[in-house]
Parts: structure tokens; sequence; C-alpha cells
């Protein structure tokens, strides 16, 4: 079909969304996609939006590819390939001008949607199954590897590291290799039968991936915990953390068994619900296993009240937060960073706790077994908080790695033999100075060492008081060891623009690939900001430094309440009037363009009209 | 407040094979009321331990919180002890427990504890037949707040305020029978002959392992109007028979009819000898043991003893063949994987 506007071209470097419906089969096809880009040497930056739902709704996978490599979200979509009618309008429209709409046209397309600046292509994909295949299973499984052949004609993608990807994802499955490969074939026949190929939008061979892995967020996070040294885990499943069991569960019976009798050397329980998976957490920790939980926002929220008491009685706790919206039925399957408030504070009393803020796969591993050591170092609740978005999808990573020569920082923990040598043993004394105690396991020594474990009302001898002046010191040894932790947890990473600038950028999480793509924009246009990325709280020194040295600082996060904002402001005093906010919290991934437009309209000058906080965290109705 | 104990010990008090005296099981001095029926349990408990020589630091003592959960304090000195959360002992005992199977897990709780705020964790720890003595120290009421009626307040009793409880009362060896628990007791605060052993067979049964013990409120409901005072417990009271525990080293010196007595060897070697006084009890049939059970609280009786005994009882370290080796025991070699595996699956992701 003609379009007025000219049809966009690019090599390697566009965005296509395909418009599924949630339990067709969809979502392999879509990877094979994806990886086979990701074969080519091309960075890409799959990433699922679905429904909560098993089957029927709309679901989507936004496929980014940027030579340049850049990984977070850009905003907008350039080709969609749409075979699902009940998102079809929302889709065409959501399309770039120039952009192609790809669709199955079996059924003809509803004059209405019809765009005159778009290339609008179709494809048969049900009539093509129908006459291929009997099986009603098989007609909507391979109309999705259909729309996978027909694109590789399209773009002009290699159809060998295709065939040969399809061959490595059926291992042991044979007999399937070849009627998906035919599948291909059909779509790809069909798309150079009846379409110039390629289209403008193509792409080329490169070398821009290296060593680099293609894994999601949770695995890593599984793999990180089983490296670290978990052996007793316990969790309650929820949406999106439940991938990091799975991916404990799948390395652990690979490597945790133990050879002569066959046994497990790990043990996971599947918990009642979230107050007792924290519990048994605690209870193993107390008791000298690496424990760990993996939770999102409502049992975040259940785990307070047990949360407290491990801060108060100094008990090593993992807690893997993958950070969705909302409560209830909230958006359980959208992406967001709104946990930090309730993390950084949870429980009554005075409390606080350990947050990191993985940004990569690669940091998920890392984190997540650093995560143990900081336990046991500083026997207090460790939170490392990531999102659905670096969880749940597909993420182009620095390969896994593991020193041989680290060996696990189990902590100041006490041996029988320590026992006998020492004068005298208090639980909670601080012999170091550091704020942070000696303990003992149960069972260590036949009469010394034994200690009653309960929450503040306690003596440096661990025995029962309610003294003021006893609770307050405790208190004040606690803050001590506030200031210990400071010099355990991951710095920042700050990186300078080289020019002269007064202001500044600071992002977390997976706010990272699009705020860094974003500055470049701006860099383009002569803006020059520097940037930090705040790995965890509490913070130290140098993130005060940092943003002391700036005249304003852009704290870009996805939620509506400048969360990490308000921390800052909360542990160093620094005034509103110096950082401002960047928002996104619509359920998707914060984009590139958004943070640019956001940023545009906050730097000094530019801020001619009136802001509403409304219009800016919306993005000013710019799909984000 | 905490009260010291005086250090002064009979110097002929009795040696266990351990060589320890029951001093050696004590705790710090209860800050409970006088009279109180926990005061004797944890009695119970000290007893039972030193008999049985248990090394003090091979158990753990968990308790949720109310007076209940309190006495941990009082008793095993030498043990590790963790008061956690209202209502959520079992779970921080479910994890402790997967940490080290080499202890003996000895959890208190009350009946607010377990039968309100901790009901659901209750459900799943009998479920899940974790290997750990409960023992629920049961008097009807919440002491600590000053009387309210508890779940397990039958209906119609009153406390010491005078009204009387709307509801029926939650039977927890009833609902542990139910939820498939391996191992029910029922007893007494103020009967130690028969608590002492059942406690004894509760820690050398593996798996979950509940006693529920009625225990007077001496404060808040022990008025003649309440179900769970010392008078109507002993006029209402029927105990299944009498229970001899038989450490597994001791000769087996009594004799009983042996038409109405029943021997179970433990897993230690230990023996329980049952001597059955109800008729209609097979404490080997759970169908039984309810109907029984039921059958008495119909009554308005209470029946007390052992009430239910899996002998194939299969804890949860077995279920889930977790490793013979205490998990808490492992080191990294065991636990980390090294980076040539890492190796391995970096390649399978590209």
């Amino acid at each position: 079909m003609t379009s007025r506007v000219k049809p966009l071209k690019s090599v390697n470097d566009f965005v296509i969304k395909f418009a599924n419906v949630n339990g067709t089969g969809s979502a392999s096809a879509n990877k094979l996609f994806a990886k086979a880009l990701f074969r080519m040497g091309l960075p890409v930056c799959p990433k699922n939006i679905f429904p909560s739902n098993i089957q029927g709704l709309p679901t989507w996978y936004e496929v980014r590819v940027s030579e340049k490599g850049y990984l977070g979200r850009r905003g907008g979509v350039d080709i969609v390939l749409s075979v699902n009618p009940q998102s079809m309008p929302q889709d065409i429209q959501e399309l770039e001008p120039g952009g192609y709409f790809i669709y199955d046209n079996t059924k003809p397309l509803d004059l209405r949607l019809i765009r005159n600046d778009v290339t609008i292509m179709g494809i048969p994909l049900t009539r093509i199954c129908n006459e291929q295949y009997k099986d009603p299973r098989q007609r909507q499984l391979f109309k999705n590897v259909i729309y996978v052949g027909a694109l590789a004609a399209l773009l002009d993608m290699d159809f060998a590291v295709l065939t040969a990807l399809v061959a490595d994802q059926f291992k042991g499955k044979e007999k399937l290799i070849l009627p998906n490969i035919h599948a291909l074939e059909l779509g790809h026949k069909y798309a150079k039968e009846h379409f110039d190929c390629p289209i403008g939008i193509r792409v080329e061979k490169s070398d821009k991936v290296g060593d680099k892995i293609l894994i999601d967020g949770n695995t890593a996070l599984g793999l990180g915990a089983l490296y670290g040294g978990a052996s007793v885990v316990a969790w309650y499943p929820i949406t999106p953390s439940t991938s990091v069991i799975d991916a404990f569960e799948k390395y652990a019976k690979r490597v945790r068994i133990d050879p002569g009798t066959g046994r497990k050397n790990y043990a996971i329980v599947q918990a009642e619900d979230e107050l007792a998976a924290i519990g048994m957490v605690i209870g193993a920790s107390w008791n000298g296993a690496r424990s760990f939980t993996a939770t999102s926002g409502p049992g975040l929220s259940l785990m307070g009240e047990f949360l407290g008491l491990a801060y108060f009685a100094e008990i090593p706790t993992v807690v893997f937060d993958v950070q969705r919206a909302g409560p209830s039925t909230g958006m359980p399957t959208r992406t967001q960073q709104s946990d930090i408030l309730a993390a950084a504070y949870a429980s009554h009393g005075d409390t606080k706790h350990v947050l990191l803020f993985p940004s990569t796969p690669k940091e998920c591993f890392d984190m997540g077994a650093q995560a143990f050591d900081l336990a046991d170092r500083l026997q207090t609740p460790i939170l490392l908080l990531s999102d659905l978005d670096l969880g749940m999808n597909d993420n182009m990573s620095e390969p896994l790695v593991w020193d041989d020569s680290k060996e696990y920082d189990r902590g100041k923990v006490l041996s029988a033999d320590d026992l006998d040598a020492m004068e005298k043993f208090g639980r909670y004394m601080d012999v170091d100075g550091d704020g942070i105690c000696y303990r003992t396991y149960p069972g260590t020594h036949p009469d010394k060492g034994a200690f009653f474990t309960r929450g503040s009302s306690r003596d440096e001898m661990a025995v029962y008081t309610e003294k003021g002046e006893e609770y307050e010191e405790n208190m004040h040894r606690l803050l001590a060891k506030w200031e210990t932790i400071k010099s355990y947890v991951p710095g920042p990473e700050i990186i300078l623009c080289g020019a002269k600038t007064d202001t500044a950028v600071l992002y977390f999480g997976t706010s990272e690939e699009s705020s860094r793509e974003a500055l470049d924009y701006l860099a383009e246009e002569g803006v020059h900001l520097d940037a930090m990325r705040v790995r965890a709280f509490p913070f130290n020194k140098e993130v005060e430094q940092f943003i002391d040295e700036h005249e304003r600082v852009f704290v870009i996060e996805q939620n509506r309440d400048a969360q990490l904002r308000t921390l800052l402001m909360a542990e160093f005093e620094f005034g509103p009037h110096k950082l401002k906010s960047v928002l996104c919290f619509d359920g998707t991934p914060i984009s590139a363009r958004n943070i640019r437009k956001q940023i545009k309209q906050l730097l000094p000058g530019n801020n001619v009209t009136p802001l509403h906080r409304e219009k800016i965290a919306s993005g000013a109705g710019e799909k984000s | 407040m905490s009260y010291q104990k005086p250090k002064f010990r009979h110097p002929d008090l009795a040696v266990n094979e351990l060589g320890f005296t029951k001093a050696d099981y004590e705790g710090s001095l209860s800050t409970l009321c006088a009279g109180c029926g926990h005061d004797s349990i944890s009695g119970a408990i000290i007893r039972a331990c030193h008999e049985l020589s248990i090394p003090p630091h091979k158990i753990a003592k968990l308790s949720g919180i109310g007076c209940s959960s309190k006495t941990p304090n009082y008793f095993l000195g030498r043990s590790h002890g963790f008061n956690s959360v209202h209502g959520r002992m079992p779970c921080v005992a479910t994890g402790a427990a997967m940490a080290n199977r080499d202890l003996l897990y000895l959890g208190i709780s009350g009946d607010g504890d377990t039968a309100s705020i901790g009901m659901g964790q209750f459900a799943h720890v009998v479920r899940r037949n974790l290997n750990m003595v409960y023992i629920v120290m049961n008097n009807g009421c919440y002491g600590l707040t000053k009387g309210q009626d508890s779940a397990t307040a039958d209906e119609g009793s009153a406390s010491k305020k005078g009204e009387p409880n709307l509801f029926p009362g939650i039977d927890l060896a009833g609902l542990a029978l139910q939820l498939g628990a391996t191992f029910v007791a029922r007893s007494f605060s103020g009967d130690r002959e028969q608590l002492i052993p059942l406690i004894k067979a509760a820690m050398t049964h593996r798996g979950f392992a509940l006693i529920d013990v009625i225990s007077p409120c001496v404060t808040f409901n022990n008025n003649p109007e309440s179900t769970k005072s010392y008078e109507f417990f002993r006029d209402h009271a029927e105990a299944t028979g009498t229970v001899d525990f038989v450490p597994m080293r001791e000769e087996i010196k009594t004799r009983y009819p042996a038409d109405s007595t029943h021997e179970v060897t433990m897993h230690d070697g230990s023996v329980i000898r049952l001597h059955k006084t109800s008729q209609h009890l097979n404490p080997f049939n759970r169908v039984s043991a309810m109907r029984v059970l039921d059958e008495h609280r119909n009554k308005g009786d209470i029946l007390t003893g052992l009430i239910y005994l899996d002998r194939n009882s299969q804890e949860l370290h077995e279920l889930m063949q977790t490793s013979q080796r205490p998990l808490n025991e492992l080191g990294e070699d065991d636990l980390c994987p090294g980076n040539r595996l890492l190796k391995n699956i970096n390649a399978a992701l590209r």
C-alpha cells in the first residue's frame, strides 16, 4: 500500500512490537526472533508486556535492536506484527509515522483502522496454517513460527541462524525440529513472493555482542543465591518473583545433590504465606544456614513485622524483592520501582534496612551472592530490590563470573574453641567498636554461648530488661552499626560528562539504560549532564558529595511519589529545590525519549510554562 | 525485671547419664503469677529433659508471644532460645529445623498464639510434620492483656469478668488429628505423672508432636464458671490410660496385664508403654482417636493422655530428602559450584 510519509529506513536500529493473544505459544516464537538477532551480533532488548492472565488477553513483546548498544526502552514503535484483533486499533495507533504494520489478513482489515502514513502488509497466517495443519493446536503454534519466518525475509535476517536456533531449542525432541523449520520456510517463502524484501528497515550481521549473554534477572538472581551458598529457601508464589525460586531449584537439582546419598544439599519450603516465608528465613539464618526468600510488594508488606524483629534481634536475613505495580488486583505483571520506602523503613519502631539496587542480570548475580556475605557480616536484613522489567525480561548482560579464590564471609560467629578461649560472652556486646557483635549458633558449646533471642528489650548479655537507658544504648549501637554498614555496601557509579556543569542526573536499577541513552540525546543537543547511579542504601559519603557538588540533580525513578528522592532528603536533609523528579509509573519500563523530554522541561530556561506534577509524571502525553 | 536464682544447690542432687543435675536444666526465675499452671509445665520439661539425659545445648527453644511464650526463659538456660513474634513460632522453628536437623526443637505456644493469630501457621507446621515438640500452654484466655477470652475457651465458659463466651472453643488436639498430626496428646499442668512421660515420648517421636496442656490461669480464668479452671478439670478429665516412657538402655521392670498394654518402640530404641483404660480408643488409628475425642467433648469431658501416635511417621527432612548432614554444616565446597559451571551456563545463554 502507498503511504504519504516516507517509509522508515534503518539498518540495525529499530523497535518492533508483537501483538499476541496470551496463552497461544507466541512467547517462544518471539524469543526465537530476538535470540536470532542476538546471534547475528546485534544488541537486542526484548520486553514482555503481559497481562495478569493465563489465556485470552492481549500480550505484547517489544524488541529493541540497537547497533549502538542501547538496551533500555527507546519509546515509539517502528514495526507492529499484529495477530491479535482485540488490540489492533491500539497497536496501529502506536506506530511511528513511516512505520510498518504487518498483520494476519485472513480476515480483511477494518477500514477504519487504516493509517495513510504507515506501510500496511498482510500475510494470511491463519489461512496458511489451516491449509498446512489439521490439529488445532498446531495451527495455533505454527502461526507464530510462520510470522518469524516472514520477518526473516522482510528484515533480511540470516535464515541459517534461525534454523540453528530451532535445532538448539529442540535438543532432545528432535522430531520437532523439521516441522518448525518447515513453518519458518512457509513464512519466509510467502514474504519473498509477495513483498519487496527487505523492507526499509533491515538488519546486517554485526559484532556488537561479544561474549555477552541473554538472561533474565530472576535466573541470574537464583544463580547468585546458589553461588552465595543459600541452603534453606522459603517462599510463597507471587509474580514477578516466582522464577527466582524456579531458577534456584533448577540449578540446585543439578549441582546440590550429595553424590553418595542422592540427597539434597538444600531445602526449598513453599510456605503458607509470606509471613511464614520470612520467619523460616530468620529461623534458618539464626541457626547458621544461609537462607533467603523472594517476593514482591504485597509479600514485602506482610513481612514487615518480622523484618523489624530481624533488625532488632540482629539476624542475617536476605530478601529479594522483585518490584511490580500496585497491591491486590493492581498491575501484578507491570513493572515499577515503588517499594523503595516500604523496604527501607519496613516494620514498626525505629528500623532501617540495607537495600541493594542491581541494574543488570550480572549485578543480580553478583549482588545476589554478595547479599549473603553482607547479611552475615552485618547481622541485619538485606533487601535486594529488582523489578519485573529486569527480573522477567531477557536482558543482554555481561557473562556471569565467579572468583573461585573468594571465600564466603560468615561474619562474627564464635566456635566452641573461641568460646573456651574468651572470658565472657555477651551476644550484644560491641567488642570491636563497630557496632557489630559476636553471635553463636545453637548447639555450639555444651555450656557456653547460649543466649535468648528476643526483640529489643534486652541488655548486652541478652538478658531481659526494660530499663530505658539500656534500650537507648542499644539503639545508639545499632546506629553505630549503620555507619559501619556504609563502608560495606556497594558505592555509586559516577559518570562525569567532561564538560563544566552544575546539573546532574541520579538514577538506579532499571532506569540506567534509558537514562544513559537520554543523556546521549541531550549531549547531541549540547546539554551535558553528570550522572550517578546509586547502588545501595544506606547511601555512602560519595553519594552525598556528588549531590552536594551540583546545583540541581534530576532523580529518575519509576514510581509516583519520588521515593528515592524522599529517602535522599530524609537521610541527607537536601532541600526539595535541589532534587527534581523525573518519573514514570505507568507500569511499562521508563523510556529514553520520556526521560529526555522531562529533563528538557526541567532545565533552567526551558521551563516557560508552569508545570504540573501530573503532566511531568505522565511524560506530558508521550507514551513512555 | 529479671530475677536471679540463688546458685546454691543441694550437694546430693541426682545426676543423669551426662553427669548433669536437674539444676543444669533450669532457667531464670519465673516472673509469671504465683500458682500459674505454666510454671508446672516448665518444671515437667526440666524433669523430662534431665531424665532423658539430653545435652541442654542440643535443644533449641522457640516461642511466640504471650505468658506461655515467656516460659522458655524459665527452663533450659544452657539452650539457645528464640522468643519470636506473635503466632509465628512455627515458621521460625521450620527454618531452624531445616538448617540443622540434629537439634531437638521445643516449641512453646499458648492458646491465643496458636488458635487465633497463629492458626494458619499451626495448621501448616502440622501438615508438614516438622520434627518438633509443640506444647500449647492452654488456659483459654489472654493473660498478658488481662484476661480476654481466647479461641479455645469453651462456649458458655466464663472467665473472672463473668461474661459467658459466645463461641464454640477450638479443640487443638482434634484439629491436629484432622490436619494429619503424627503425635497428639493432651494433659494437665497439675498432673506431672502423666505430663512428664508424655513430654519424653513426644521428644523421642520423629515428626510433629503436639501436647495440648490445660494450664489454668490463676489470675483471670480460675473461677467456678470457667471450664479451664483447676476445679473443672479435676471433675471432668478422663485419661486414655497411663503412659510409661522407658529409655532405650533401661531394663523394663514393671509389668501390666498384657491385654491392656501396648508397647511402642520409638526411633531411638526407647519404648513407650501405654496402659489403656479407655475401651474404645485405638491410639494407632486416627479415626478411632477422632471419634473418642469427640465423644468425650460431647459429654463435656476432657480426654487426656496419648490420643494418637503414627508409628510410620515421616518427618519433613525425610519427605524432602534433604542431606543427612545438617545444612548449616555444609561448607563452601558443598555449596558453591564454582566458575566452571558458570562458563557452561553462559555458553548456553548465547
